[in-house]
């Protein structure tokens, strides 16, 4: 079966690599790129463990054949940190405990922060609303919550 | 998980796409958001020799009303659908429902027409498309031609489109006056199919009496259920609760839903019933009555 040359820009620097149909872009993340921050989950689209911002828009990347994100932009928890400051986002899940065992978190964080590009002041439901695809099986979401108005508050 | 192999076309415009449909015949299955059907490759419930992806074709992505009727791409996502301020008001049960399909960023990448041309009778779209009379443009190597939502469902996974068809766009009438539907779904969680769910889309005649009315319901079946005897028993009446509750029990004895995980048989049949019941009150309500 035919391999594609594909070229993604990750984090905002360009990537070209030569990949077969079948894999799926959380493995190119991982794997060919070697950017680990990014985990798999259930495998299934359920967890969203995996969540990584394709054209800016969450998307589950186990879910996705890495030929489909030829051409676009991905970003993923590593390019979150800018010039060794943390982005507000991660502050929050720091100061608020919005993490325990920290496996969903990677995706979490990139679900919260194309929350909050899109809508600067979202109230609490509009907050359990957009992470409702991502699961957490430890810390609950109380603190998820608290981690996300507290970035929110910061990037005003 | 990985998918068997196969081979990854990206076609540039229809045309090309149905070529290679036809090409392929039953060896090619159309990729749209990938949603249903990467996971099915992944689980190796299916398998694929030639995946056809249509989501660079310029032009399938669009909402739009215009001479009477609500024109949706088959390529637009279900998360753009749930933006769109054109639905909600006169399509409300469309409103009620994209946001009830798998979880928001499964819906980033979802699509009206894939979730539509699936056929998976535990997908949302077709009994809220059945209940709105909407009709279905099908792009085939011979040009396009269009099939009622109603018409379109003919097993688990099989549908009207021919090998080389595409999905392009759904066409629904806009409503009457004095119009009004509703989806009810109930679900374990989000992300889940539904245990049970109703579409019930209505028109009120001048005195306040039900001229016409579409019921249709999800994962009650093979197919999505249209329930055409129910929806005939509300024709000319004047709604009220006894009205909705044999409607409702009508509706639940046509069901013929498969008992799972989400519950047995009974269950979801007495399911069915108070979530037709709930639509209907609903669907009247906000058709003003």
């Amino acid at each position: 079966m035919a391999n594609h040359n594909i070229s993604v820009t990750i984090n905002g620097a360009a990537r070209a690599a030569e990949v077969e149909s079948r894999l799926l872009l959380v493995h190119f993340i991982r794997e060919t790129l070697r950017l680990t921050g990014t985990h798999i989950g259930c495998d299934t689209s359920h967890c969203g463990a995996c969540t990584v911002l394709l054209d800016g828009e969450p998307v589950k990347s186990c879910t996705v054949l890495a030929v489909q994100a030829d051409g676009r932009q991905v970003r993923t928890v590593e390019g979150l940190e800018q010039g060794g400051k943390l982005h507000p986002v991660q502050e929050g899940f720091t100061e608020k405990h919005g993490l325990q065992c920290g496996f969903c978190t990677p995706g979490m964080l990139m679900t919260s922060v194309a929350l909050l590009e899109r809508n600067k002041n979202p109230n609490e439901h509009q907050i359990r609303e957009a992470i409702s695809g991502n699961l957490c099986r430890c810390t609950g979401y109380v603190n998820i919550v608290k981690a996300v108005q507290y970035a929110a508050e910061k990037m005003r | 998980m990985i998918p068997a192999a196969f081979d990854y076309h990206r076609p540039a415009s229809l045309d090309e796409a149905t070529a290679l449909l036809a090409r392929f015949g039953d060896g090619a299955k159309v990729l749209s958001g990938g949603m249903s059907l990467l996971p099915l490759l992944k689980l190796r419930l299916g398998a694929v020799e030639h995946l056809v992806d249509i989501g660079r074709i310029a032009g399938l992505e669009y909402i739009k009303e215009e001479g009477g009727v609500l024109r949706i791409g088959g390529g637009t996502r279900q998360a753009t659908l749930d933006r769109s301020e054109l639905i909600g008001g006169k399509y409300a049960i469309l409103r009620d429902a994209v946001p009830l399909i798998a979880d928001p960023v499964v819906r980033n990448r979802a699509t009206v027409g894939g979730n539509l041309a699936n056929g998976d009778p535990a997908n949302d779209l077709p009994a809220v498309m059945i209940a709105l009379g909407a009709t279905f443009v099908a792009r085939g190597c011979k040009g396009e031609r269009s099939i009622a939502a109603n018409q379109f469902y003919k097993g688990v996974f099989s549908t009207a489109l021919a090998q080389d068809e595409i999905l392009t766009e759904v066409r629904v009438p806009v409503p009457a006056g004095r119009s009004g539907g509703a989806y009810f779904k109930l679900k374990r969680k989000v992300g889940d199919f539904a245990s049970a769910a109703a579409a019930v889309q209505l028109t009120l005649d001048a005195k306040g009496a039900i001229e016409n009315a579409a019921i249709a319901l999800t994962n009650a079946g093979p197919t999505p259920l249209e329930l055409t005897d129910a929806a005939r028993l509300l024709a000319g009446k004047a709604p009220d609760e006894k009205l909705f509750a044999d409607v409702a029990r009508l509706a639940a004895e046509k069901s013929s839903p498969s008992a799972d995980r989400r519950g047995s048989v009974e269950y979801k049949r007495d399911m069915a019933r108070v979530l037709v019941t709930r639509a209907l009150r609903k669907a009247v309500e906000r058709a003003g009555g």
